[in-house]
């Protein structure tokens, strides 16, 4: 069991925007009735969304030793049967306007519904295994990331801890729930006894802080994308009495939005906490300190605890000195079991053995503190999306066939290569489509060739001079 | 260019769609006017009329209708 609710019965768990509330006590009972239904330990692929049902169907199953695979309701379908094929779930917890081929409603609640599958029991479960999240949900690659109690467990407490939170915090919500960084905050607010306010309106809807003043939230979390909104929305001016903390995760910020929110928070008696972290280390890896956030402008801190960080050079070698940078690696107890593609990975057990080779390239200060300097895995952040390069090229090349294209760019702006400009707007726009992200993050680029080295592998430094 | 004019075009470069699509557009309901979209819409519509919007109207500019409303606070008559 995930969480003991138990101990804090009367508190109220979760508020939603329309005022619907759930205790404890409440929300134990409703997860009982659940897994009632579900009979036993089975896959449950949950389609996510910031509202009761979702909530309810997420603390139910992961408390009730159920698999859960959390996945974006707005999903595309094409994508959603790709890995409802792959992996078989003997039911699906959906909204109840979500249409099913062959299954047969079981519960209903919050207005979500049980469906059962015609796959049965045939899926094996590691006995570990807790829940399933894509690294990249919004192209659909049918990769997961496997996370166990134990690392969920172990991230939680940790940042329990160095949060320092209590039963009065009200975290607002501002990330869907398949995104690990917003799953952090339900998970370590209900082990401290919190209220969550659940809403699907997000910072720039006027219903979003209608919800967080008639509540008084006293926190969010935000990817960089969401502090730069805030910005240019001119939030400084906002007057809101019972925010306390504010977190960032999700990417690197920029350091002059870094500056501007630290110095505001610092002087409006706040904090504000950067944060870093991988879907393959549960969720955090570290953060810093909102009483150093102004004297370490632009770093993610230091490991949480219980984590430690390395550097390796070229050479495979623990780099020792600082200011030099290396490949960040992590280890910890919050670094899942490692990765599934196919229904039979559910079965393994542990293959990171607690360590993570992050991809990110970074470099640690004389005090400890360690800024991300680059990437070495080729994918973007699109608006707070992870989105990975060879994934979309290999999307773009099987649904335009003959076409020549690559990908490249840097967050927040992927820039679409190709020879053939007359596709390059049916590109975009299906690429949009497919993946849920605003079509302002494509940007179309028409060149002669795309440059290949004589193996025929694409020469992606050759592109990155057009990208300014 | 008229103000209608101006404003109908804010969204059309904003959004990406088409004129006759853009007066029926509400925020959150099409894939086009999410956040992202809304962000780009607010410095169109800046842009266009040499504005600068308070963060109350911002958040409250969820159609093509209320959008004109907003704008009228700032002398703006579409």
């Amino acid at each position: 069991m995930m969480w003991k609710f138990e101990g804090y019965r009367d508190n109220v768990a979760v508020i939603d925007e329309h005022g619907a509330r759930l205790t404890y006590a409440e929300l134990r009972h409703e997860g009982r009735m659940l897994c009632q239904q579900s009979d036993g330990r089975c896959l449950v692929f949950c389609l996510c969304k910031n509202v009761l049902g979702s909530f309810v169907g997420y603390t139910a199953f992961l408390n009730g030793g159920v698999v859960l695979a959390m996945l974006p309701a707005e999903m595309d379908a094409a994508l959603f049967q790709s890995l409802y094929d792959t992996y078989r779930p003997k039911y699906v917890w959906a909204p109840e306007d979500f249409e099913l081929e062959d299954s047969c409603p079981r519960y209903e609640r919050f207005g979500y519904r049980l469906l059962q599958t015609s796959f049965g029991d045939g899926v094996r479960l590691a006995p570990e295994l807790a829940l399933l999240l894509t690294t990249s949900g919004s192209t659909g690659s049918p990769k997961f990331v496997r996370q166990s109690y134990q690392n969920i467990r172990a991230n939680t407490e940790s940042i329990v801890s160095y949060l320092s939170l209590t039963q009065s915090e009200k975290p607002i919500t501002t990330l869907p729930m398949n995104y690990t960084y917003g799953l952090s905050i339900i998970n370590s607010h209900l082990e401290v006894g919190a209220t969550i306010l659940l809403t699907e309106k997000g910072v720039a809807q006027k219903e979003f802080w209608q919800f967080f003043r008639e509540q008084g939230a006293t926190s969010f979390g935000g990817v960089p994308y969401t502090y730069e909104m805030l910005d240019r929305m001119r939030f400084f001016r906002m007057d809101l009495p019972t925010l306390t903390t504010m977190t960032q995760a999700g990417g690197k910020l920029l350091p002059e939005l870094h500056q501007k929110f630290a110095q505001w928070c610092q002087e409006t008696g706040r904090q504000f906490i950067v944060m870093y972290g991988q879907c393959e280390a549960t969720a955090r890896m570290a953060y810093l300190p909102w009483d150093m956030s102004l004297a370490k402008i632009g770093a993610m801190g230091i490991p949480i605890p219980g984590g430690q960080f390395e550097l390796i050079d070229v050479d495979g070698q623990v780099i020792t000195q600082p200011h030099v940078t290396g490949e960040l690696r992590y280890r910890g107890k919050n670094v899942t079991l490692g990765y599934a593609t196919t229904g039979d990975d559910l079965r393994k057990g542990d293959e990171f053995g607690g360590v993570l080779e992050t991809g990110d390239m970074a470099q640690v200060d004389e005090d400890g503190y360690y800024t991300i300097v680059g990437r070495k895995k080729r994918f973007l952040k699109l608006f707070g999306n992870r989105v990975n390069l060879d994934e979309v090229e290999r999307m773009l090349k099987s649904q335009f066939p003959g076409v020549e294209v690559a990908c490249a760019g840097r967050d927040d702006r992927l820039t679409l290569f190709a020879t053939d400009e007359a596709k390059l707007p049916q590109m975009r726009a299906w690429l949009a489509e497919k993946t849920g992200i605003n079509i302002s993050g494509f940007v179309p680029h028409a060149i002669p060739a795309i440059p290949q080295n004589e193996a025929g592998k694409t020469l992606y430094k050759e592109l990155e001079k057009y990208d300014d | 260019m008229t103000n209608l004019e101006k404003y109908l075009n804010a969204f059309v470069t904003a959004l990406e769609v088409s004129p006759a699509e853009a007066p029926a557009l509400v925020y959150g309901q099409s894939k086009v006017w999410d956040s992202v979209g809304h962000m780009s819409l607010v410095a169109a519509l800046e842009d266009a009329f040499d504005i600068m919007l308070e963060m109350d109207d911002i958040i409250d500019l969820s159609s093509f209708d209320k959008g004109k409303e907003i704008l009228s606070k700032y002398d703006v008559e579409i």
